[in-house]
């Protein structure tokens, strides 16, 4: 447990004495809170002409403001995290190949899981740290809208995006591990990403096995789940087998690093 | 032998595909003994190191240090040994001190012993004023220091040290061969090198290692002065070629290498040299002075390291000086 703790230690000072985390987590932050910005508007704008109609042909419609807000910003989020997640994974296990330091920790009493565990979990941090703020934008409209929306809401949404998060650096990690080259692990890890994304697309309402099974797969049709409110097992468990999945794989991988010759 | 054995490596193979890069390697070190591993590049100088480390496990053959076994109790291995790879695997960003704090936590060295540990590794290898610097910022000969510390700061029984002087200045080999030397002793050391003084001038015993074989294993002083002595003889005659040639051609088996004369003189110095083991000086003395030449100069010369190593490791029958 020390040493996976050491290991966990160690990335998260690399993170937060080198720039990358205030970087990452900065650019997100704004990013988001821009988005986040337009899409309140635009719903608000939305919702007043849903009002306006109403009052036209007499009938009063219930327009949710917040919850179309919370699941057009995690939406955002889910995009977001396309581009993100790959750069904060590119480099977990390529740069310590490229630096000759995976030799240090792979002859150090310290097992191949616990280093991956290690890493994860700080990713996993970091990742909170840079998702977290972003809530207390859709906590605050919850709070503030009449009716008051149920927090619920946002749990639900904002544990689907952890999970997806938390799936794409598992993934990510282990793309990074299969090479020394930071740009190749990136860019393998966003083209994977690419793919998972678009992997149902053209399959819905086809009825047919095949597009059940992608759309059971795909990671971002769960996460749509999440962000309606609905906290479905079977997404937890697609989410959990992702990462226990590529956890697994990338201990694979580190131990396939002592068998190789150079 | 003396002292308990701290290191026991038994017919140790490793194959990678087809390419076998240690073939039936068995050798023994000695606790507080440097062993030199000496071969080219490519022996398996590495390979069996990181063997040794519980890097990666051996086709076939087994390893124990500090009698346990590499692959079967790697954890208890690990704790035991420090390791300089060839690369010191330093994290430029943090600071030495930082650095050496967080190898005292991956090396599970208990919480209470940490800063002593790290106190120490830093006065052992002199770099105590550079503890807050970043280590990106400090030069090669540094960095190895740090690589030093690093292998050190968990007061490992074995510190294993590969290539540790490769791409330093004059200077700074000095420095990090003397801090090797201080190691020894509190420490069982086996540090490769592709540089022969190194040896001499380090090592207890060398383990001479070429295309995954051990070609030799002995002390440095040993393996020169076997080669030394009667087989090689150089001389100074007053003489012409020709009757030189005559005179020595009556011993067996001996061939002179080389004729060089002296300017000015009229000497020759020549070196003759026959097979191993022989010692032909007072042969060619007799023959030489029975002929009337005058013998100016006499001597046994002795080969050097490089050149055993050459005879060692070379392959082709044909380089090796003729004997």
């Amino acid at each position: 447990m020390r040493t996976l703790y050491a290991i966990y230690r160690k990335e998260m000072n690399h993170y937060f004495v080198s720039p990358i985390a205030w970087i990452v987590v900065g650019v997100f932050l704004i990013l988001s809170g821009w988005f986040f910005n337009r899409i309140l508007a635009i719903v608000i704008e939305q919702s007043m002409e849903a009002m306006m109609q109403g009052m036209r042909y007499g009938q009063a419609q219930n327009f949710d403001v917040p919850g179309v807000t919370l699941r057009a910003f995690l939406g955002v989020i889910s995009s977001l995290l396309l581009f993100v997640t790959p750069l904060l994974t590119m480099g977990v296990y390529a740069e310590e190949r490229k630096r000759g330091t995976m030799e240090l920790l792979m002859t150090s009493p310290v097992s191949d899981t616990r280093i991956v565990l290690g890493k994860f979990f700080s990713l996993l941090t970091l990742y909170a740290i840079m998702l977290l703020p972003s809530m207390i934008y859709v906590m605050y409209m919850f709070a503030n809208s009449d009716p008051r929306a149920p927090f619920k809401l946002i749990f639900a949404g904002y544990l689907g995006a952890f999970l997806l998060g938390g799936a794409l650096l598992a993934i990510g990690s282990f793309i990074s591990s299969l090479t020394e080259n930071q740009i190749v692990s990136g860019f393998i890890t966003f083209a994977i990403f690419l793919i998972l994304w678009v992997i149902d697309w053209g399959q819905q309402g086809q009825g047919s096995t095949k597009g059940a099974i992608l759309e059971y797969v795909s990671i971002v049709h769960h996460y749509d789940d999440f962000a309606r409110g609905v906290i479905d097992t079977s997404s937890l468990v697609l989410y959990g087998s992702f990462i226990v999945l590529a956890l697994f794989l990338t201990v694979r991988s580190l131990d396939s690093m002592r068998w190789r010759r150079a | 032998m003396s002292g308990a054995q701290e290191i026991q490596v038994q017919d140790l193979t490793k194959t990678f595909g087809g390419v076998t890069a240690v073939d039936h390697v068995s050798f023994t070190v000695n606790k507080g003994e440097i062993l030199g591993f000496l071969g080219p590049n490519g022996a398996g100088k590495t390979t069996t190191m990181r063997i040794l480390t519980g890097f990666m496990p051996a086709t076939s053959g087994t390893a124990k240090v500090g009698g346990y076994d590499v692959f079967e109790q790697s954890m208890e291995v690990r704790r035991h040994i420090g390791y300089l790879p060839e690369n010191p695997p330093l994290y430029p960003d943090m600071t030495v001190g930082e650095y050496l704090d967080f190898v005292t936590r991956i090396k599970d060295v208990p919480a209470e012993r940490r800063a002593a540990r790290v106190d120490d590794a830093l006065q052992k290898t002199n770099i105590t004023d550079k503890r807050h610097e970043l280590i990106k910022r400090l030069s090669r000969g540094y960095k190895q220091r740090v690589g030093l510390a690093q292998a050190v700061v968990h007061d490992p029984d074995v510190v294993i040290l590969d290539e540790p002087t490769v791409g330093l200045d004059p200077k700074q080999i000095i420095e990090v061969r003397n801090l090797i030397k201080g190691l020894a002793g509190s420490h069982t050391i086996i540090l490769s090198t592709h540089i022969l003084p190194e040896v001499s001038m380090t090592c207890d015993r060398v383990v001479i290692i070429n295309k995954g074989r051990i070609a030799a294993v002995d002390t440095p002083q040993n393996l020169t002065s076997q080669m030394r002595g009667g087989e090689r003889v150089r001389l100074e005659v007053a003489a012409h070629e020709s009757a030189l040639q005559e005179a020595l051609g009556e011993i067996p088996g001996l061939v002179i290498t080389s004729f060089q004369p002296v300017s000015g003189t009229g000497r020759l110095v020549v070196t003759v040299e026959a097979a191993a083991g022989k010692d032909i000086r007072a042969e060619v003395a007799a023959k030489i002075v029975g002929r009337g030449i005058p013998l100016y100069e006499l001597r046994g010369a002795s080969l050097s390291l490089e050149e055993i190593f050459l005879k060692l490791t070379m392959e082709d029958p044909a380089q090796k000086p003729a004997a």
